[in-house]
């Protein structure tokens, strides 16, 4: 293939797909919302629900990011100050929550607190906090380990105390990666959507439920669609403040390789504070978890696997045997992968600048295709599962798009929430493929296609197997889009596991806690596969 | 008056300082040569407190240091490569120790000003530190180390980073103001110049020892063993004598007692390398234009004054 050929692959097909599947949907719930017969959108606005909807879910998003530092700080500290074995691990361990799906961790917190203590706003912000902490302490402790630590020295000798050290010099040069990571936290916790469904009780809702219930119990599409554009909104508000933040927060601090800033475990005191900080975390995220699997287990008095067992039999609560609901989401998450793959790294190809040509070309004249491109991908990071789901639904129920029954719209949504991700972790490795090396090979006669073979897809091969397992291990925990668009007789795990939690009665939770440590064992068994593979500790992923 | 006795300091399976002693008077400037790797920087933080010794002790004016923390010590240390503040300008720099000491604002500007007028960085007040050059990051470096009025200043390669002709400047102005402030300083090198320009006395520093101090004229006139006359560029060196290049006086003949092997002009110098007949090889500084050229028979002569008994 020739270069200008490949190039124009490289975004045309990205930007059809979004246009397609991202653009349109969106662009049709636009019109549901500000278009359309009866009242006008501003009831929805002026209703005085939405404005408890929203400011629940601004202050949770605040109150989450706040406990989310809170229990994540001191094993941050411990990451990015001490050098000690099994480091290296813990960091890795850490992300496993998450990734962990909202519906597993929802349930595990069910499974935690005590009777009448487990839906209201508290397990919420507990949720939350479990599945950021990977966030802060990946950000903040990794830029931790590489700050020089002879700032912090000269301000010793410049009569600085510890704690005047820590005020004036290491939380200012800190900023950025708190900056980054509270951003992150928060717009996770703002736009949480099966946690809050499961734990939040009638009372609680985030606008995200509050779309789900519009849509789903009120059948007030309109609603719904008003909802999400407000949501947009909010999102685009908190992603321009938190970058005009950041970019006024980034100092030159030169940053250092870990080996010469981590000091190793000498003292007694030190050895009680590494372990006092991954302690907290080891709790805070490892009891939940095996309260869940416990609870699996429970029969009657005793324990036993009778919920297991259970899943080969029929129910009334699915249309189907509850162990198809694996297969569903195995071959979903195959599917979805495929597809995030394909589309996620050819835009990666095209957001990193391509291959084949000179650096000059590069910087000079990008085409259109491949600037829309760049805002483009990581949009739906945003944009909420819900509203994709949402879209879907308002969207594709027409001739000559009705693809609402299709089997391959599930897959496809999913793969639209892990191409972000894609991007994010492909593009990196591809910016690291030396140009010089490309520029090597072609004078040594090499054409383009054969260049991106030899030069370039051994380097992102290996960034390419992380993608896949990270995007194979989000569209298994997929609700929010999937619960829109999942047949009634082909339900995902989280989608069987809400279904099951949805009708009363013991046995109906038994099995809804044993698809859940089923869906967890596969999650984690794919993401500790990606972090024995993982080629850099580049980005946050 | 600082002293450190016997300070020993163990990194895992290396010693970094062994039995390290030295004494710095009130108002000395000691300078601290020896290759990288020696345990100069090691020393440094011993003293400044950053580093905890193994043995040996730090004493300040007739106080043991020892558990006393760095922020209490009152030593000033200028790091290598500077280590300046990124997050604030070149005032906010200089003003921190200040602000840690307590003083009020109004005495905070005036002293940080005074300071930077003394390294002759008026002006640059509120330039961040991203926008300076090597030299003036390392004149907000020195003046922020001033600025509380340390009782010793420790100075860890300093000009390291910097190219020559700007060391070459910045070692004059440094001479002048260790002189002007009479502080006690300790600088650490690995350049013998910056070694023998700057320091009342030389330390002379290997493997984590300090094997020699002494005023550079002594120093340079009896160095304690052939590896420190090695190190001070001493050539000639054999088991217990060494013969300065100086001393050694090269004449072109047609007979004469040796041949010249190579003949590189570095300045205003030539550096001779002659092989006399008897197979010994020796290194001889010319500073006059015309030279011999490699080849050349010539006879060598050397001067008893400029031979060197090492102990």
């Amino acid at each position: 293939m020739s270069s200008r050929a490949w190039r124009r692959l490289t975004y045309g097909l990205p930007l059809a797909f979004f246009g397609l599947f991202f653009l349109y949907p969106l662009a049709s719930i636009v019109e549901r919302g500000l278009r359309g017969a009866g009242d006008s959108p501003l009831d929805v606005l002026s209703n005085p629900l939405t404005r408890e909807v929203v400011w629940f879910t601004v202050w949770q998003a605040g109150a989450s990011t706040l406990l989310t530092f809170v229990v994540a700080f001191p094993a941050a500290y411990v990451l990015g100050r001490y050098r000690f074995r099994g480091r290296e691990l813990v960091s890795a361990l850490t992300v496993v929550p998450f990734v962990l799906p909202t519906v597993v961790v929802a349930l595990a917190f069910l499974a935690l607190l005590p009777a009448g203590m487990e839906r209201g706003w508290l397990p919420i912000l507990v949720a939350h906090a479990f599945f950021n902490v990977a966030v802060v302490v990946r950000i903040v402790g990794t830029y931790w380990a590489s700050l020089d630590r002879r700032m912090a020295e000269a301000a010793a000798t410049l009569g600085a105390s510890p704690l005047a050290r820590f005020r004036e010099v290491t939380l200012p040069l800190l900023a950025p990666a708190l900056a980054a990571a509270a951003a992150i936290v928060f717009l996770f916790s703002f736009t949480s959507f099966g946690v809050v469904l499961i734990l939040g009780g009638p009372r609680y809702a985030t606008i995200e439920a509050e779309v789900y219930n519009q849509a789903v119990r009120l059948f007030d599409l309109r609603a719904a669609a008003v909802l999400s554009l407000v949501q947009l909104l909010c999102v685009l508000v908190v992603v321009w403040v938190t970058t005009r933040l950041e970019g006024r927060l980034v100092f030159l601090a030169p940053l250092r390789p870990e080996i010469d800033t981590l000091r190793r475990v000498r003292s007694t005191r030190d050895t009680l504070v590494v372990a006092s900080g991954l302690g907290v975390l080891l709790v805070f995220l490892g009891v939940p978890l095996a309260v869940l699997v416990e609870r699996s287990l429970v029969v009657g008095g005793g324990h036993g696997f009778d919920a297991y067992r259970q899943l080969g039999h029929g129910t009334s609560v699915l249309l189907t045997e509850p162990w198809h609901a694996i297969v569903n989401s195995l071959v979903y998450a195959t599917a979805s992968t495929a597809i995030a793959v394909v589309v996620g790294g050819l835009a990666a190809v095209s957001v990193a600048g391509g291959s084949g040509r000179t650096q000059v070309a590069e910087t000079s004249a990008r085409p259109l295709g491949t600037r829309l491109l760049d805002g483009l991908v990581l949009l739906p990071l945003g944009v909420s599962a819900v509203m994709l789901g949402l879209g879907f639904l308002i969207a594709f129920d027409t001739a000559p798009l009705d693809f609402r029954a299709s089997p391959w719209i599930v897959p496809v949504a999913q793969s639209l929430v892990a191409i972000p991700f894609v991007v994010r972790i492909v593009a990196p490795t591809l910016r690291s493929v030396d140009p010089r090396q490309r520029e090597a090979a072609a004078l040594l006669g090499a054409p383009p296609g054969r260049v991106r073979r030899e030069v370039d897809l051994p380097i992102v091969s290996r960034g390419l197997g992380v993608a896949a397992a990270f995007a194979f291990a989000i569209s298994l925990g997929e609700f929010g889009a999937t619960v829109f668009l999942a047949r009634p007789d082909r339900p995902t795990l989280p989608v069987a596991i809400y279904r099951f939690l949805g009708r009363p009665g013991e046995t109906n939770l038994a099995e809804a806690y044993a698809l859940a440590v089923v869906l967890m064992v596969v999650t984690m068994l794919s993401v500790l596969l990606v972090e024995r593979v993982r080629p850099n500790r580049a980005g946050w992923f | 008056m600082l002293v450190v006795d016997d300070v020993s300091v163990r990194f895992d399976a290396t010693d970094a300082l062994r039995d390290a002693s030295l004494e710095v008077g009130d108002g000395e400037v000691v300078t601290i040569l020896g290759p990288s790797g020696c345990g100069k920087t090691t020393l440094l933080r011993v003293i400044a407190g950053l580093q905890a010794p193994n043995a040996g002790r730090v004493i300040l004016d007739g106080h043991d240091l020892a558990g006393v923390p760095p922020h209490r010590r009152g030593i000033g240390l200028v790091f290598q490569d500077h280590a300046l503040f990124p997050h604030r300008d070149v005032l906010g720099n200089v003003a921190f120790g200040l602000r840690m000491q307590g003083d009020s604002p109004s005495a905070i500007e005036a002293r940080a000003t005074e300071l930077l007028a003394l390294v002759g960085l008026s002006g640059f007040e509120h330039r961040s530190i991203g926008s300076l050059s090597g030299g003036e990051q390392q004149r907000v470096a020195l003046a922020r180390a001033l600025a509380p009025a340390p009782r010793v200043l420790l100075l860890d390669e300093p000009l390291g980073s910097l190219d020559r002709r700007l060391r070459d400047r910045l070692l004059d102005d440094l001479g002048r103001l260790f002189a002007e402030l009479a502080v006690t300083a300790i600088y650490v090198t690995h350049d013998r110049t910056e070694a023998f320009t700057l320091g009342d006395r030389v330390a002379v520093m290997r493997e984590g020892r300090i094997v020699q101090v002494a005023t550079p004229d002594e120093l340079w006139a009896h160095p304690r063993d052939a590896d420190a006359a090695r190190f001070l560029g001493i050539p000639n060196v054999d088991a217990d004598e060494a013969i300065r290049p100086e001393a050694v006086s090269v004449r072109p003949t047609r007979a004469g007692n040796g041949t010249v092997e190579s003949a590189v002009r570095t300045g205003p110098t030539v550096d001779l390398v002659v092989v006399l007949d008897d197979g010994t090889r020796l290194e001889a500084v010319l500073a006059t234009v015309e030279h011999p050229a490699a080849g050349a028979r010539v006879e060598v002569e050397v001067d008893p004054e400029g031979i060197v008994r090492l102990r």
